[in-house]
């Protein structure tokens, strides 16, 4: 079959010798993908800044599919079903799954406790191929993976799998209440989904911090918000002392993660050396810019696990300063009733379609920002057979 | 020295703005749905049930087959019951996660011996794709097409500079070879 085969950083294939996915365990199914999306934190991957990214790899933990065979212990899905696959990989019944927390499975990762299971992110996530694929094994079948409501665009479907309920979850952990000044650090697809987000729990303010005007723009038209370059700042955090009446911000998310920009000592020690989670500009940013008492929201990813602040175990465990992988099962159907609703067409941040053929120039283009991209797709060759 | 923003914000009294913003906050779609003054600090909050002692006597999945090599962090007592079958360890690369997988995710050890094995990988990589007669084309796997179509200039330029720096680099080397060389005659 067809699929993305990674051979090192900013170094990957379009495979059409890789070989199709099995029924591994009595819970698997297998699925054709119909959809797919690269993400943000796909490309952390694809710079070589996750620990254990091994050469051969299949990327992608967004995709839409078709069932195409199940395991013996299935029994909520069908063959035909058309679903989408949320990045998490859940068993259901663990302690962390029973709290909602579907992205600290318990059950799903054996390579790592700090980190749960997901699709196609690299080993410290679990070692699952992903769906940047024709094919892909979906463990825990009936525990995420959810039958595409009708009606339902399916590109709102795919977005449903990662970015929208992980935009969600940035300002839900923000704890944000009616009139707080919100700082959303990048205006990548999640930080814009954030930002919007951020008036749903009644903002009274959103800001939208980033370093290039194309997307800026996009986050005044997407988000309604004000959205600002740090390149034309002295200093972004007295900017936002200064915008908050000298305050700071209520809540600050960092929807950036290790691969910041905007620090030269960050990048070289965090990027180039990797002495540190990657470049943690973003988190020092949102962190020196929250008011006294304000909450700090991570939604970023960040890298090797270990620093002088364990940066990515925070964000993985949620266990201090607000953050953690969304938990998508959790938040799928509020956010099937948003978009059913129509008070937010996530779609409208696709800016780019490729054939899965095409993906090594997709992932160049979305890591370089060319073209004015903001979140692209995929869709493979056997999406409609 | 530019005007820098911050110099510039007189209008953007933070009170002001998020009042003058919920003035017209009917006009943004789903404004303050989703509001709860419960929801602070907001998620994960711990669900209670009255029983979290039983918390940990859930009924487990059945046990993936290991058929295959599969690291487990040292932080748990053997892998999950499910398990990613994605690249299995092998040759130098797989000896050094083995050796990476006998420390705890706390340490260094741990996480920077994994990187290391995955700069081995990539060249472990390519001798395999040389042994299955594959030659790797970075032109098209680096994406370069789309450098071509959409930046054009700034790749030019970057590749003249990078042959430059070869080209100087190996006029450098071989310099040094001949008067090493030359020397030696003496």
């Amino acid at each position: 079959m067809l699929a993305m085969n990674f051979r090192g950083p900013y170094q990957i294939r379009a495979d059409r010798n890789r070989p199709e996915p099995e029924i591994k365990h009595p819970m698997d199914a297998i699925v054709r993908v119909t959809r797919s999306l690269i993400c943000g934190s796909d490309l952390h991957l694809y710079h070589g800044l996750v620990p254990d990214t091994r050469v051969g790899m299949t990327f992608g933990h967004e995709f839409t599919g078709i069932v195409e065979e199940v395991g013996s212990g299935v029994k909520k899905l069908k063959v035909g079903d058309h679903v989408l696959v949320p990045f998490n990989i859940a068993c259901g019944s663990c302690p962390h799954c029973k709290q909602e927390l579907y992205g600290n499975c318990h059950e799903a990762n054996a390579e790592a406790t700090a980190v749960g299971g997901f699709f196609g992110y690299a080993h410290t996530g679990g070692g699952y191929d992903g769906g940047q694929a024709e094919y892909v094994r979906v463990p825990y079948a009936d525990v995420s993976p959810t039958v595409i409501p009708e009606g339902m665009d399916p590109e709102n479907a795919v977005l449903l799998t990662d970015v929208v309920p992980t935009g969600y979850q940035a300002a839900e952990q923000g704890g944000i209440q009616k009139g707080d000044t919100v700082v959303v650090f990048g205006a990548g697809p999640v930080g814009l989904l954030a930002a919007r987000f951020s008036w749903f729990f009644g903002a009274g303010r959103v800001i939208v911090i980033d370093e290039l005007e194309y997307r800026l723009e996009f986050a005044r038209k997407f988000a309604f918000a004000e959205a600002y370059n740090f390149r034309e700042m002295d200093d972004p955090v007295v900017f936002l002392k200064k915008a908050t009446d000298y305050f700071g911000a209520d809540v600050c998310i960092d929807a950036v993660g290790c691969d910041a920009t905007g620090s030269a000592f960050q990048n070289i020690t965090g990027k180039g050396l990797l002495l540190q989670a990657g470049n943690a500009t973003a988190f020092h940013w949102a962190v020196n810019s929250v008011k006294k008492g304000g909450i700090v929201s991570i939604i970023g990813v960040y890298g090797p696990p270990w620093n002088l602040v364990p940066l990515g175990s925070i964000m993985n465990k949620g266990i201090t300063i607000r953050g953690n992988q969304a938990s998508v099962k959790r938040l799928l159907p509020k956010m099937i009733d948003h978009i059913m609703s129509g008070r937010i067409n996530p779609k409208e941040i696709i800016t780019h379609r490729f054939p899965l053929e095409e993906i090594p120039d997709a992932y160049r283009m979305f890591s370089k920002k060319m073209d004015n991209i903001i979140k692209p797709l995929l869709i493979p060759p056997r999406a409609n057979a | 020295m530019k005007d820098a923003l911050e110099n510039r914000i007189e209008e953007f009294q933070d009170r002001v703005i998020a009042k003058r913003n919920m003035a017209r906050a009917k006009d943004i779609p789903g404004w303050g749905m989703d509001a709860d003054p419960e929801n602070d600090p907001a998620y994960p909050m711990k669900h209670t049930n009255g029983a979290d002692h039983q918390r940990f006597d859930y009924e487990k999945p059945p046990q993936q087959p290991l058929d295959m090599e599969v690291f487990h962090s040292i932080e748990r007592p053997g892998v999950t019951r499910v398990f990613g079958t994605s690249t299995p360890p092998a040759g130098l690369s797989g000896a050094i996660r083995r050796y990476a997988y006998k420390y705890s995710e706390a340490t260094a050890t741990h996480w920077m011996t994994l990187i290391l094995a995955d700069r081995v990988d990539v060249i472990q990589g390519k001798l395999n794709d040389l042994k299955h007669g594959v030659l790797p084309n970075p032109w098209v796997e680096r994406g370069w097409n789309a450098e071509w179509k959409y930046n054009r200039s700034a790749f030019i330029g970057k590749a003249a500079t990078t042959a430059l720096l070869i080209t100087a680099g190996i006029m450098l080397l071989s310099k040094k070879n001949s008067s090493k060389q030359h020397s030696r005659e003496w």
